[in-house]
């Protein structure tokens, strides 16, 4: 049974129990009614809407989508083509939200999409496809198709003179491609290194013409927005960002898993509520809110709603919303440990800090869960996270990857100096 | 302008420059790494990082990096705050966690950016206590050392290689700390410009592989300033001696000629200097069927003198490859009228035509500089990547421009060039190449043309009537040709400074002609244009400037017995005219005498053989193709007797009782004096360089590093007392480590090292601003400016098209960079690199010829039958074919283009 399209507006049509709903039926329960709008609209006013609803990017950011499209030049003398590109690139440890999406209803991305391309009249848009979703990946082709089929999608749209091609391009599998605009080099077939920003990718972005990259999430929000309104969407959240959000759960608690609710739900909520708290035998000692590359949060913190500013207040980051529970069995060295590997094996190699920093990070937590580590390690732990810190890097990789270490040695430093023993060990390698 | 404060001390920069360039401008010790001044910015290393305030309030600060921040007005910068300085030596410390540290046995070591900047931020003890990450190295030819381990991932090595130089065979593989740069297999890098490398990265990883047959540090090398001697475009270089040998080339900075780069022939084309061919003491042919014989330089004197007192009788022929001075001296020797220019009369009359152009023309003859600031090409019949390889890689930079044009409306400064080249993608501005066949710069091509010379020609003259109805009309053009004439000129006409380049190489006349129109229409049509005229040598323009006719003349004058004697000047006339020409000349005259440094074909019919310094062992003078006059210093003092060419010819005269004119010429300056007096158009080889007498605060310039060392061990074996290091007349240099320490004029700069810059990298504190001139100005003359109220009439001399005639081939020569050059094909390096000899046949003839790629084919060429490899080059014009001019294994190659027939060979 699918949920009701003005509370649970992002998983409308999904039921996991069954195929996802195919052009006639999608068509049937309302979809494409906001592109048939749209293509009535001035582009301009539809990144109006946009940015009026308070919609903020799902991807980990949280930038306003609709001021985000607003900076891509418009009108006659705007360099062309322009490109729009979805971002399913998701490979963030611990998340697993797009997926959902992709796999439950793809047509309301290519819908979401369709609306975001006239918005800033893109004449190609990209599906940047994580290498592993081979079940997405069948699914939006067969979307794509009933789509182009369905007179949604190529030329002249429902006869509106708006032209879209809408290609879906598989990743190689490299957790950077999400980074918009590492993808958008891998799209072109170049190294996937992040470009500096500025210049932005709304002004040079794919082949150096504007280009707006989004979430799948994001994208799923455009079509409930343009068709339900702007009150609507406000309404939905619970603290002061708009809509809802499709929040996740895993680790050792009871029900992993993905549930669409208003944003600013309470973690507590989400925890002991939908996940169904920790298992048997297990006790709460923190999570990472939203996705691998946040900080640590604890105890104290439980009660905050899950929304922008109150999780930053915190100091950790909304991130991509799909918590990463730590229980009283796991080591959290050993977390720590198996994230940070992660993290240096993904780094592109561009700049010094992430690429020989993370290195260095994992060295010294691999040392001190062997018990060949040393007091000092911990300071070096913390200043290699300093060292990586915002504005150090080059892209926002290393960044993230600094914040479970350097939460966990906030909160958990006792944890850390119980695998250190007393008497240094002779010289290890 | 923008005011900035520094450390609390207030700076003016220039707004929108990166800080970076501005913090090394002022003098400031910021260390970096991924910034390259002629590469740019992209942000990688984040070594150069700076702490930035708000304002003068802002306590806090943030760190940026100073290569990607734009300097703007009223900033407030430190460098020596805390934060950044531990955050710079933690950059140097995680790049050392996987630097094996081998300084003792790297060949990096002591002229290492990296160990510079780790003293620079500090980083002293090692806190990493791992294994270090391990990578295989790669074979990659004769040049280039690659030992991947001391990698630091800057990125500068691709950067260069294939962003600015185009290479396509040197890339970044893998992430993380395991990036490894170099090539997908083993193998030789296929760019000319690989040499680079080797100053290019900061560390040991690419070094000089033929250095490393003789390795020596940077501190025991003794140097000079020098000018490469293996094409015309007069790079500046710095060669490195010990113990007589050279034993490498490195690039010296010049603003307005090669900038940072050389080319891979120019830069291991040196070891001819060492080669055993050299010729050390003077050899004497007592009886004419007999053999050189050496003797001592009194007896050889004593003899020739005796044998030379009709001066009327003889004859000298001076050298493209030999000093002004030198062929100067010739002339002073023979007298105007007996002294000719030891180059086919062909190629004589092409030279002086290119000068004549230059002179008498409105367009300015452009540097390589010049060159990067045109925005729009047409190159008319050189393949510059084998003639001209620096000049090419300056029209890489070129095609550039016009793009970076739009950048700079994104608001993209041209310095940030990450972001400049994602906007920019694959545009490129306008550049035609019309030559024989395809060249390896056609890639930057908007469109090339291919065709005999004579079509070439056709379509630069039908460019210029396009451009100004004036200038001869071409009758019967082909519509393609005349369509792709009327793009061309609209190009041209649309740039904001147009450059034409054109040269001496396919031997035609008419395409010089015809690419001089297209610079006069553009000059008259107010914008100007920009000329660059490849000529063959390193002073081909300077010997033009002293001689008029070639050896034809010379032949003709013993033919009449108007002379018995030759003197040559550092010249194998086997390169120069056909081999009958050459015989007929070399055994008429009574007397053969060759002043040379290195044993050729024609040294081997010499009477007598006067040992000559190469440019690594005397001074002199020469001019480049830009028509700007240099001097290169003698690097060290050869063994035995060998001396600079105008010292023998000096000593000859003396010898031989007409030496009045010279009996005063103790030092190069003397024969400066000299032709200042014979010739007003040299007067600015004075210019040149300071002379002799030149001192700063008393001191002359040490060619030796003040870390020298051995300087008393080296000559313990024969005598255990120190010498007196040599006496140097011709320069302000000395053969010593003791001297001035400071800052030389730039025209003397004998190495780049400044207090904590001990790489190549000391280069910014030699210079005004980075990549501008030198301080002081760049060092040379030019001597050729255009007269700007020149109204030359329009060559007039238009060729018919070339028709393919039944069975017959227009050869046309093809010239390769490594190989076609005569001394740096003698260096086992480049000979590596050398091609063998192969006749180059479109797919059409091969076909008639039912030849495939690698038969042999059987032709005279210049005279001479011939059997050869066929190349099937499917770029060359039916009827037209190619043969190389110039290698060891295909002598005599000399007079092309001619008409000759082919065919296949019968296999024996
Ligand atoms: C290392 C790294 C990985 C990222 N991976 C993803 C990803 O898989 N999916 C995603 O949507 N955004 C990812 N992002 C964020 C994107 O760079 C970008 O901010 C986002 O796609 C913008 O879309 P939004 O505005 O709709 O959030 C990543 C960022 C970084 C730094
Ligand atoms: S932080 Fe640097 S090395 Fe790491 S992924 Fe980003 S750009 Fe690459
Ligand atoms: S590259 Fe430089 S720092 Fe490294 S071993 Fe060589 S000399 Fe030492
Ligand atoms: S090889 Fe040299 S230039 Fe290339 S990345 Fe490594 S250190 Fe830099
Ligand atoms: S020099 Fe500035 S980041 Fe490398």
């Amino acid at each position: 049974m699918s949920a009701d399209p003005l509370k649970k507006p992002l998983t409308r049509n999904i039921d996991p129990t069954r195929e996802p709903f195919d052009l006639k039926q999608y068509e049937a329960a309302g979809g494409y009614q906001a592109v048939a709008k749209v293509l009535k609209m001035d582009p301009k006013e539809v990144t109006e809407t946009v940015k009026n609803s308070g919609l903020r990017g799902r991807g980990g950011a949280g930038f306003n989508t609709g001021l985000k499209w607003s900076f891509v030049p418009m009108g006659p003398d705007a360099p062309r083509p322009k490109y729009l590109i979805c971002n399913a690139d998701e490979m963030e440890p611990g998340t697993m939200k797009d997926r959902v999406l992709l796999e439950g209803d793809p047509h309301s991305l290519i819908e979401g999409m369709i609306c975001a391309a006239y918005a800033i009249q893109a004449e190609k848009a990209f599906i940047f496809l994580r290498w592993g979703y081979t079940l997405s990946e069948k699914r939006l082709r067969k979307a794509l198709a009933e789509a182009y089929e369905g007179g949604w999608l190529g030329k002249n749209i429902k006869g509106s003179g708006y032209s879209l091609d809408l290609i879906p391009h598989i990743s190689a599998g490299r957790y950077i491609c999400g980074e918009e605009t590492a993808l958008i080099n891998a799209l072109e077939g170049k190294r996937a290194n992040p470009r500096t920003k500025p210049p932005f990718p709304q002004v040079s972005g794919l082949f150096g013409k504007p280009t707006i990259v989004n979430n799948v999430e994001t994208f799923c929000n455009i079509p409930p927005i343009l068709t339900n309104g702007v009150e609507w969407y406000k309404s939905l959240g619970l603290t002061e960002d708009a809509g809802t959000k499709l929040y996740g759960a895993s680790g050792k608690v009871k029900r992993p898993g993905v549930w669409e609710l208003p944003m600013g739900t309470p973690i507590r909520e989400i925890l002991e509520g939908h996940a169904g708290g920790m298992r048997e035998g297990l006790r709460f000692k923190g999570l990472l809110p939203g996705g691998a590359s946040t900080d640590f949060l604890v105890e104290e913190h439980l009660d905050l709603p899950m929304d922008y500013a109150s999780i930053q207040k915190a100091g950790s980051r909304l991130g991509t919303g799909t918590m990463i529970v730590l229980d009283d069995q796991t080591c959290v060295v050993g977390m720590v440990l198996n994230l940070t590997q992660f993290f240096a094996q993904e780094s592109c190699g561009w700049c010094t800090p992430c690429r020989d920093g993370l290195a260095h990070a994992v060295k010294l937590l691999q040392a001190i869960k062997r018990g060949e580590g040393r007091m000092e390690d911990l300071n070096k732990l913390d200043q290699l996270c300093r060292f990586m810190g915002p504005g150090n890097t080059f892209c926002a990789l290393a960044p993230g990857a600094a914040e479970p270490i350097q939460s966990a040695l906030k909160y958990f430093r006792a944890d850390f100096e119980r695998l250190i023993p007393k008497q240094p060990m002779a010289q290890a390698v | 302008m923008a005011k900035l404060l520094i450390d609390g001390k207030q700076y003016e920069a220039e707004a929108g420059q990166n800080l970076l360039h501005v913090c090394l401008s002022l003098g400031l010790n910021l260390p970096y790494f991924c910034w390259h001044p002629a590469l740019g910015s992209v942000g990688a290393c984040r070594q150069c990082a700076v702490k930035q305030y708000r304002d003068e309030n802002d306590k806090q600060g943030r760190l940026v990096m100073s290569c990607m921040t734009p300097v703007t007005e009223g900033m407030v910068i430190t460098l020596e705050d805390p934060d950044s300085k531990e955050f710079r030596a933690t950059i140097i410390e995680s790049l050392m966690t996987n630097h094996p540290h081998d300084c003792p046995i790297c060949d990096e070591g002591g002229e290492c950016h990296l160990q510079d900047m780790t003293v620079m931020t500090g980083h002293n003890y090692r806190g990493y206590r791992f294994k270090k990450r391990t990578f295989n190295n790669q074979y990659l030819g004769p040049f280039i050392n690659h030992e991947m381990n001391r990698c630091i991932t800057c990125y500068r090595c691709v950067r260069f290689y294939h962003d600015y130089a185009g290479g396509g065979d040197l890339a970044a593989f893998a992430s993380k700390n395991h990036v490894y740069f170099g090539r997908h297999e083993d193998g030789a890098l296929e760019s000319e410009f690989s040499g680079n490398l080797v100053e290019v990265c900061p560390t040991g990883v690419f070094t000089d592989k033929t250095l490393k047959e003789h390795y020596t540090r940077k501190w025991d090398l003794q140097t000079a300033p020098s000018v490469c001697v293996h094409c015309a475009q007069g790079c500046n270089t710095i060669p490195g001696e010990r113990y007589g040998e050279i034993r490498r080339i490195l690039n010296r900075y010049h603003g307005e000629v090669n900038g940072y780069f050389l080319c891979d022939r120019g830069r291991f084309g040196y070891s001819f200097v060492n080669a055993a061919t050299r010729i050390r003491e003077p050899r004497l042919r007592r009886a004419k069927e007999g053999a050189l014989e050496s003797v001592t330089k009194q007896a050889l004197l004593a003899e020739l003198g005796a044998a030379f007192k009709d001066r009327e009788k003889v004859i000298g022929i001076g050298s493209p490859r030999a000093s002004l001075e030198g062929n100067f001296a010739l002339k002073t020797l023979v007298g105007d009228s007996r002294f000719f220019a030891g180059v086919a009369d062909k190629e004589a009359k092409l030279v002086s035509l290119a000068l004549e152009i230059l002179q008498d023309g409105p367009a300015r003859s452009a540097s390589l500089k010049d060159v990067e600031r045109c925005d729009a090409v047409l190159v008319l019949g050189e393949d510059l990547t084998n003639t001209s390889p620096r000049l090419a890689l300056s029209l890489r930079q070129l095609v550039r421009n016009a793009p970076l044009g739009l950048a700079a409306k994104a608001g993209i400064p041209d310095w940030h060039d990450l972001a400049a080249r994602e906007i920019i993608q694959d545009e490129k501005g306008p550049c035609f190449i019309a030559t024989a066949a395809a060249t390896r710069l056609d890639d930057i091509a908007a469109e090339t043309y291919h065709a005999a010379p004579e079509d070439l020609a056709r379509l630069g003259f039908a460019v210029a009537h396009a451009l100004d109805p004036e200038a001869p009309r071409v009758a019967d053009l082909s519509p393609d040709a005349a369509a792709l004439a009327a793009r061309i000129a609209e190009a041209l006409r649309s740039a904001k400074r147009p450059l034409v380049v054109s040269g001496t190489s396919l031997g035609s006349e008419a395409v010089l002609e015809a690419a001089a129109n297209v610079a006069w229409a553009l000059s008259k049509e107010g914008q100007g244009a920009d000329l660059s005229l490849v000529v063959p040598e390193c002073n081909s323009l300077g010997l033009a400037l002293l001689a008029e006719g070639g050896i034809g003349r010379a032949l003709e004058a013993v033919k009449k017995g108007e002379a018995d004697t030759l003197v040559i000047l550092e010249n194998d006339l086997y390169r120069r005219a056909p081999k009958k020409a050459v015989d007929e000349l070399l055994d008429t005259a009574k007397r053969v005498i060759v002043v040379d440094h290195t044993e050729h074909a024609t040294t081997a019919k010499a009477a007598a053989l006067l040992p000559a310094g190469t440019f690594a062992e005397s001074d002199g003078t020469l001019v480049s193709n830009e028509g700007r006059m240099q001097r290169f210093f003698q690097v060290f003092v050869p063994k035995g007797e060998i001396q600079e060419s105008w010292r023998w010819l000096r000593e000859l005269m003396l010898a031989a009782g007409f030496g009045e004119r010279v009996a005063g010429w103790n030092s190069l300056t003397d024969v400066h004096h000299a032709m200042l007096e014979a010739q007003a158009d040299l007067a600015a080889v004075t210019a040149a360089a300071p002379d002799p007498s030149f001192r700063v605060t008393g001191l002359k310039i040490p060619r030796q590093p003040h870390r020298y060392s051995g300087r008393t061990a080296m000559n313990a074996h024969i005598n255990i007392h120190e010498q007196k290091p040599p006496e140097d007349p011709d320069s302000p240099l000395t053969f010593s480590m003791e001297g001035f320490l400071g800052r030389a004029p730039s025209p003397l700069v004998t190495r780049f090292w400044a207090p904590g810059w001990n790489s190549v990298q000391a280069l910014t504190r030699f210079q005004e601003e980075v990549a501008g001139p030198l301080r002081g100005g760049d060092p040379g003359v030019r001597l050729i400016e255009p007269a700007p109220d020149a109204r030359k009439s329009y060559h007039s001399h238009i060729p018919a098209a070339h028709q393919p005639s039944d069975g017959e081939l227009l050869l046309v020569p093809l010239h390769q960079i490594f190989g076609s050059e005569a001394l740096s094909a003698l260096s086992p390096a480049i000979e590596q690199r050398t091609a063998k000899a192969a006749l180059a046949l479109s797919a059409e003839d091969s076909k008639r010829l039912a030849v495939a790629d690698g038969d042999e084919v059987e032709v005279t060429i210049c005279g001479l039958p011939r059997r050869l490899p066929a190349r099937v080059v499917a770029s060359l014009p039916k009827g037209v074919a190619g043969a190389p001019v110039g290698l060891p294994d295909l002598p005599s190659v000399v007079s092309l283009p001619e008409r000759v027939r082919a065919n296949k060979a019968v296999v024996r």
